[in-house]
């Protein structure tokens, strides 16, 4: 990181969307908060491209648009060139489309069916006054060449392009203004493999020629670090990890990121690793996890220090609560000779626990799931199994590689007993008290 | 060695892909033959493929054939003198045919009802035709019919096309903004839809007396409400496409981007149902002259034909009322085929033979 001012530095960005309601509910103050970013920062840097991944919907395009200010975010600055934009009237904004541009998923669907190629990179020089009248179809056909396509196509209409040339397309019309900053959303994903690698091209050769900085969001880790300077790996809204490419892809990572990494497909037919499955599916972000988010999903949660815990019995223990506090254990369907048996085997839980302590308060629990008091349940679990994932929120730390938001790495807290790489003593040691309460 | 790589392994990157060339995946051999198709020098656009599709539906060219003879008919029926209050051509004569055999408002009342009858039909300048028979006053309904186009045509039309510029508009702002904007809108909207297109109508025209514009002018505060909810519903979707957004990106204004972005790709079934409300539009006008609550009982517009002759078919004078009947009749199912036939060119999908022209995905 160098002392310079990025180019682009955005700072505890927030965007909340009001979730779905009727006029009854708005009227009883009965909306709920869908946290889709909840608190991001990162940096870019002229020329550089920083690379956004996560699973869908875990909020990747929302930066994008907010930091464009295409959506207005609901807290946080971003900072262009050392001025924040979001506090800008809506005539100063237009001045500065000309440097921040934004390449979409789809290419069929992000050019007008109904205008040429010309009009639709021509607007972008109308409405900036960009080149005289003389030069416009020069300078549109000149973007046509330099994106790969042949200039004599600019009387046509987008229906008669494929997938690849229409992509090629909206980055000529971004290109038009000659902008400094692009936001890539997706940019790849809707094409086929070659087209992906030509279109990657495209857009690191740009970047060698016109110095563009880029936010590259996609959800294929494989796509990013190929193209990106800097990786960030979301989930559900916040950063899990952010680093380059080589120190995501070396120990110590956040767990999410060790399952996204493992889930890389590899060519070798012989290759025999791991891949680690994560249980169950993404918490809805209405009513998002406490403490760490990843928590409810994690591999590697933080057992509480007064039991004793083998990792995957507390894997277990974690998911029953979990489930028990969405009721989402159909316990009517179990034998009714044996629901103990049925539901620990559900559950993935040992017949006995190696804790004996710890197995009396989950065979409690387990009684009052049978009698489908999911309340009890949920309650008995949390108040004797503490663990800091679902109470603390982590907050993005040093380490050896990388910055990692996971209690993990945080000295504060008592390492698992799973394995040694934990102990992370970064330089941010002396602010582990924030995250101590 | 081989014994050595046929190991089964946890380490990764053993196979590894290096970079993309991007001259071989370029310069290779094209896995199908289909090449994008970029022979025609100009491209079409969407509303030229519609215009195709159109022309082969000959039910729908049916209809704009019938209707095009009857504006003609009504336009030519009569000679048109502008007015004076008209600057410069004051008076003038702008169009000098007179196609309907005798005047429209020439009566003969003494004589009265006459039967329709051949007599007469090849004489020239016609005189004493009464191909549909004359009505109580003795005035020829053939003219009359012909004459009263002008009206019951017009008032369709010109109620439509003031429908549409004060719907289309409403509808744009409230899909685009939402909010307040919209909720206003659509309330106001849904309180007019309150009542029944036709008593609101009757009611404008309780207030506002009987005359030409007044009766476009209530048949516009009813006629809106439907463009308004259809060009929303249609922005509502339009608006997420992705051109949107990247509009905005670029900086253009809201003005710019409902009239360049949203509207031209949120119009086709606005077009749709206007073509076929110009025939409810005709239906109601007729239905108001009918029940006495349209132009003046002297005008030859359809429905205040029928409404003079009600008793007609009672009395067995059927020709007073069948021929303007028909005229309504004629011109409504017209405008309906034409409709369809709009509908069916904008629906791509409805489309199963057009595969030759390869613009098509």
């Amino acid at each position: 990181m160098s002392g310079s001012e990025p180019l682009l530095r955005v700072e505890g960005l927030e965007k909340y969307y009001e979730s779905e309601s009727d006029f009854i509910d708005r009227l009883l103050g009965r909306q709920k908060k869908v946290k889709a970013v909840d608190d991001v920062s990162f940096e870019i840097h002229e020329g550089e491209t920083l690379g956004l991944v996560g699973e869908s919907g875990c909020g990747k395009s929302t930066i994008g648009r907010s930091i464009l200010q295409l959506r207005k975010p609901t807290a946080g600055s971003v900072y262009f060139k050392g001025q924040d934009i979001t506090t800008l009237s809506d005539s100063d904004l237009r001045d500065l489309r000309k440097e921040m541009q934004i390449i979409f998923q789809n290419p069929q669907s992000s050019l007008n069916p109904r205008l040429t190629v010309n009009d639709i990179i021509g607007e972008a020089l109308d409405i900036h006054g960009i080149e005289g009248d003389v030069s416009r179809d020069a300078r549109i056909k000149d973007l046509l060449e330099r994106v790969g396509l042949n200039a004599s196509h600019a009387n046509r209409y987008p229906h008669e392009f494929s997938g690849g040339q229409l992509q090629r397309i909206g980055i000529a019309r971004a290109l038009a203004v000659d902008p400094e900053f692009i936001v890539c959303d997706e940019p790849v994903s809707a094409l086929d493999v070659s087209v992906q690698a030509q279109i990657l091209n495209l857009l690191e050769d740009l970047q060698d020629e016109l110095g563009i900085a880029y936010l590259f969001i996609a959800h294929d880790l494989s796509v990013v670090e190929h193209i990106a300077d800097q990786i960030a790996v979301m989930y559900l809204g916040k950063i899990a990890e952010i680093g380059t490419p080589e120190e995501l892809f070396a120990p110590p990572q956040h767990p999410y990121t060790e399952a996204l990494l493992s889930a890389i497909p590899e060519p070798d037919p012989l290759w025999d690793g791991d891949r680690i499955l994560l249980e169950g599916s993404v918490p809805s972000p209405i009513d998002p996890p406490s403490g760490c988010k990843f928590h409810t999903r994690c591999p590697r949660v933080i057992p509480p220090s007064d039991y004793e815990f083998e990792q995957e019995e507390w894997r277990a223990v974690m998911s029953l609560r979990h489930r028990a506090r969405e009721e989402d254990i159909a316990v009517e369907t179990f034998d009714d000779g044996a629901p103990m048996e049925a539901l620990r085997e559900e559950l993935d839980l040992p017949s006995t626990l190696s804790d004996p302590e710890a197995e009396r308060v989950v065979q409690e629990a387990l009684r009052s799931v049978a009698d489908e008091e999911f309340g009890d349940a949920e309650s008995l679990l949390s108040e004797t199994f503490d663990t800091p994932c679902s109470t603390d929120k982590p907050v993005l730390r040093e380490t050896d590689a990388g910055r990692v938001a996971c209690h993990l790495f945080d000295p504060a807290y008592e390492a698992g007993p799973n394995d040694g790489t934990t102990t992370g003593d970064g330089p941010a040691a002396g602010s582990a008290a924030s995250g101590d309460d | 060695m081989s014994s050595e790589t046929s190991q089964r392994t946890t380490e990764r990157g053993r196979i590894r892909v290096s970079g993309f060339d991007v001259d071989r995946v370029e310069s290779r051999e094209p896995l199908s033959s289909w090449e994008p198709d970029l022979q025609s020098e100009a491209g079409r656009g969407r509303l030229e493929y519609a215009w195709m599709r159109f022309k082969r539906n000959r039910l729908a060219l049916f209809g704009a054939t019938t209707i095009a003879f009857m504006v003609l008919l009504a336009v030519f029926s009569r000679p048109i003198q502008l007015p004076s209050s008209f600057p410069v051509l004051a008076g003038q004569t702008v169009q000098p045919f007179s196609l309907a055999p005798a005047d429209p408002a020439a009566q003969d009342v003494i004589t009265g009802y006459r039967e329709p009858t051949l007599e007469n039909l090849l004489a020239w300048p016609s005189a004493g035709l009464y191909l549909f028979g004359a009505d109580w006053a003795g005035r020829d309904i053939l003219s009359r019919v012909m004459y009263g186009g002008r009206w019951s045509l017009s008032i369709g039309f010109i109620a439509v096309a003031m429908a549409l510029l004060v719907g289309v508009p409403l509808g744009s702002v409230a899909g685009y903004y939402g909010g307040k904007v919209d909720e206003l809108i659509m309330r106001l909207v849904d309180l007019l839809y309150a009542f029944p297109f036709i008593v609101l109508a009757i009611a404008v025209i309780a207030v506002l007396g009987r005359g030409y514009w007044e009766m476009i002018l209530a048949l516009v505060v009813v006629g809106w409400l439907p463009y308004a909810r259809i060009i929303r519903g249609e922005i509502l979707s339009v608006k997420e496409n992705e051109y949107v957004t990247a509009a905005k990106a670029l900086g253009s204004r809201d003005r710019s981007i409902i009239t360049r972005h949203i509207l031209p790709n949120a119009m086709a079934p606005v077009i749709v149902q206007a073509t076929l409300s110009i025939g409810t539009t005709v239906l109601v006008a007729a239905a108001l002259g009918f029940i006495g609550l349209g132009l003046s009982p002297a005008s030859a517009e359809w429905g205040v034909m029928l409404n003079v002759e009600q008793d007609a078919i009672a009395r067995g004078r059927w020709w007073a009322g069948l021929f303007p009947g028909l005229a309504i009749f004629v011109f409504v199912m017209a405008i309906n085929l034409v409709g369809d036939g709009v509908r069916d060119a904008f629906d791509p999908q409805g489309d199963q033979t057009d595969t030759d022209t390869g613009g098509l995905r």
